[in-house]
């Protein structure tokens, strides 16, 4: 293949109205999940966003009773379920000898299960692998504007209070003492986390909704030492890896368009991992190197 | 009363209504460095942190310069233990001090001129010259402590908390360290620090105040550093009751 048919290849999709939507969308769920995903794995809760991920489900069972397939009834089914689980989870852990990760496993299984159920009686003609995988490339005008409206305000909301997260995020205990309203900003934290979540529903479903937040966010981690740097490099990572997990899907017919999308996050964090050059595998398979300078001047010292 | 200093008056912490300190009073005067001293549990980190406004004060008052200090105070910096930090999190050695400056700045302000000054200046101060872009964990003990430093510099804080700064530091750190503080301390910083170490309290520190979850005695430490406070503090196992530390000097 010459230069010209790589570049036909890769723009070949582009004419396709169809697939327009589909990148766009991509690319915009995976630039707000990519931008949380940076938060998730610093506060350490990517479990806790997996329990939510599947928490959904019975929500959405819901909104499909009562308001048929119309996505602001599913929009608003996800987030009363997702909130439910998190905040009955913590009621339990509080009001009980349990821990809280223990409450959440049995909450967000059992509402799970619920939502499997009730999928099952629903009237209205709907694929639940849509909802467990995504389908994004029947991605209707709704999602379109529910990816803007939640990237036009999740991102915009965490980049102005950038500053106290990073205090939060560092030092739980030492940001009060700075003036950082902890309990409010963990609020608006999970309230972020569960619409982002429901904004990438229709890209890669409830199941592997993990991966498009975590994966861009936890492989630039293993390459910069910056706060912003990650937040960015997460976001832009997040939107490409959507794109190039879309191209190859639609390349590939028969390829889950999900699945691609996680699969080439995936494959990009495995390079992090074996080859970031600050904390790849390949610096355990060298020799030590030490800080030479500062030994030598140790030495001189005494 | 010390008009220029930390004056704390009948102070009870608690843990789930379980108090970890009773009845507290005492004053330093800045300019001091200040060895907290205990056996494990006698609270000494529980004091620094309630001086930080991390912890809530069941009983008592702080004053320092006179005012009441309430909430949030922004003239205290509390340097945490190292073992309760996280040492991978995506920060530099800058990115640490400029965090100090953000109460300064705010939330949303940018980094003026002003601002830069005193991040460079904490640096420049605590010698971390050539370290800057260096990510924490790849410190030595000493320099990650001189780093939290420097944070509390930029910070402006004229009450510096540190919790068991010098465990874990080979003699060269230690004696930095020490040279650090005392830099605080001629600039009229109060210095309260956690420690351990019998052996070394008298080259490094002012006053000493002994805990064992009531105060025992406090004072400069030619006066208090004395066998028979230290023997009390660290032999006595139950709460002897509601009797008032006592004061030298």
């Amino acid at each position: 293949m010459g230069e010209g048919g790589l570049v036909a290849v890769i723009l070949e999709p582009f004419q396709h109205e169809f697939m327009q939507r589909a990148l766009l969308s991509g690319a915009l769920v995976g630039l707000t999940n990519g931008f949380v995903g940076t938060f998730v794995v610093l506060r350490r809760m990517a479990l806790m966003a997996d329990s939510l991920s599947h928490s959904l489900l019975p929500g959405l069972a819901v909104g499909v009773m009562c308001f048929g397939l119309a996505p602001w009834g599913l929009f608003a089914g996800g987030l009363a379920a997702a909130l439910f689980v998190a905040l009955g989870a913590q009621l339990v852990a509080r009001s009980s000898r349990l821990k809280e990760d223990t409450a959440l496993a049995v909450l967000y299984t059992v509402a799970f299960s619920v939502g499997l159920v009730l999928l099952s009686f629903v009237k209205v003609r709907v694929s639940l692998l849509h909802y467990l995988f995504g389908n994004i490339l029947g991605v209707s005008d709704t999602d379109l504007w529910l990816g803007y409206g939640v990237a036009l305000v999740v991102v915009p909301l965490l980049a102005l209070l950038q500053r106290p997260y990073l205090l939060l995020l560092f030092e739980p205990d030492v940001a009060r003492s700075q003036g950082v309203r902890a309990g409010v900003l963990n609020v608006v934290l999970s309230v972020v986390l569960v619409v982002t979540m429901i904004s990438s529903l229709h890209a890669v479903g409830v199941i592997l909704m993990l991966g498009l937040l975590i994966a861009p966010a936890a492989t630039v981690y293993l390459l910069c030492d910056s706060f912003g740097a990650m937040l960015w490099g997460g976001a832009a990572l997040g939107a490409l890896g959507s794109i190039a997990g879309l191209l190859i899907s639609y390349h590939f017919s028969g390829l889950p368009s999900g699945a691609a999308i996680v699969l080439v996050l995936g494959g990009l964090f495995l390079l992090a991992y074996l080859f970031s050059p600050r904390y790849g595998l390949w610096r355990l398979l060298r020799p030590g190197r030490h800080f030479h300078e500062e030994s030598l001047a140790r030495w001189k010292r005494d | 009363m010390n008009e220029h200093g930390l004056v704390v008056r009948d102070l009870t912490v608690s843990y789930n209504r379980v108090p970890a300190l009773h009845h507290l009073s005492f004053e330093v005067g800045c300019g001091r460095c200040v060895a907290l001293m205990g056996p494990n549990g006698a609270g000494k980190s529980t004091l620094l942190k309630a001086l930080a406004g991390l912890l809530r004060r069941e009983t008592g008052t702080v004053r320092f310069h006179g005012r009441e200090v309430r909430g949030v105070p922004e003239d205290f910096a509390y340097l945490p233990q190292r073992e309760n930090v996280d040492w991978d999190f995506p920060a530099t050695v800058r990115g640490l001090v400029e965090m100090g400056r953000y109460v300064r700045v705010g939330w949303w302000r940018r980094f003026g001129r002003e601002d830069e000054r005193a991040v460079q200046n904490a640096m420049v101060a605590m010698e971390l010259e050539g370290l800057e872009e260096r990510q924490i964990s790849a410190l030595s003990g000493g320099q990650q402590q001189r780093a939290f430093l420097a944070r509390s510099l930029a910070q402006e804080a004229h009450v510096f908390l540190l919790d068991e700064p010098f465990s874990g530091l080979d003699q060269p750190s230690q004696d930095k360290l020490r040279g650090m503080l005392r830099q605080l301390r001629e600039a009229g910083k109060l210095v309260m620090v956690s420690h351990h170490d019998l052996a070394t309290v008298e080259q490094l520190f002012d006053d000493v105040l002994f805990l064992n979850g009531e105060l025992i005695a406090w004072g400069p430490v030619r006066e208090v550093f004395k066998p028979e406070w230290i023997e009390r503090t660290y032999s006595r196992r139950a709460f002897s009751g509601p009797e008032e530390g006592h004061r030298h000097g």
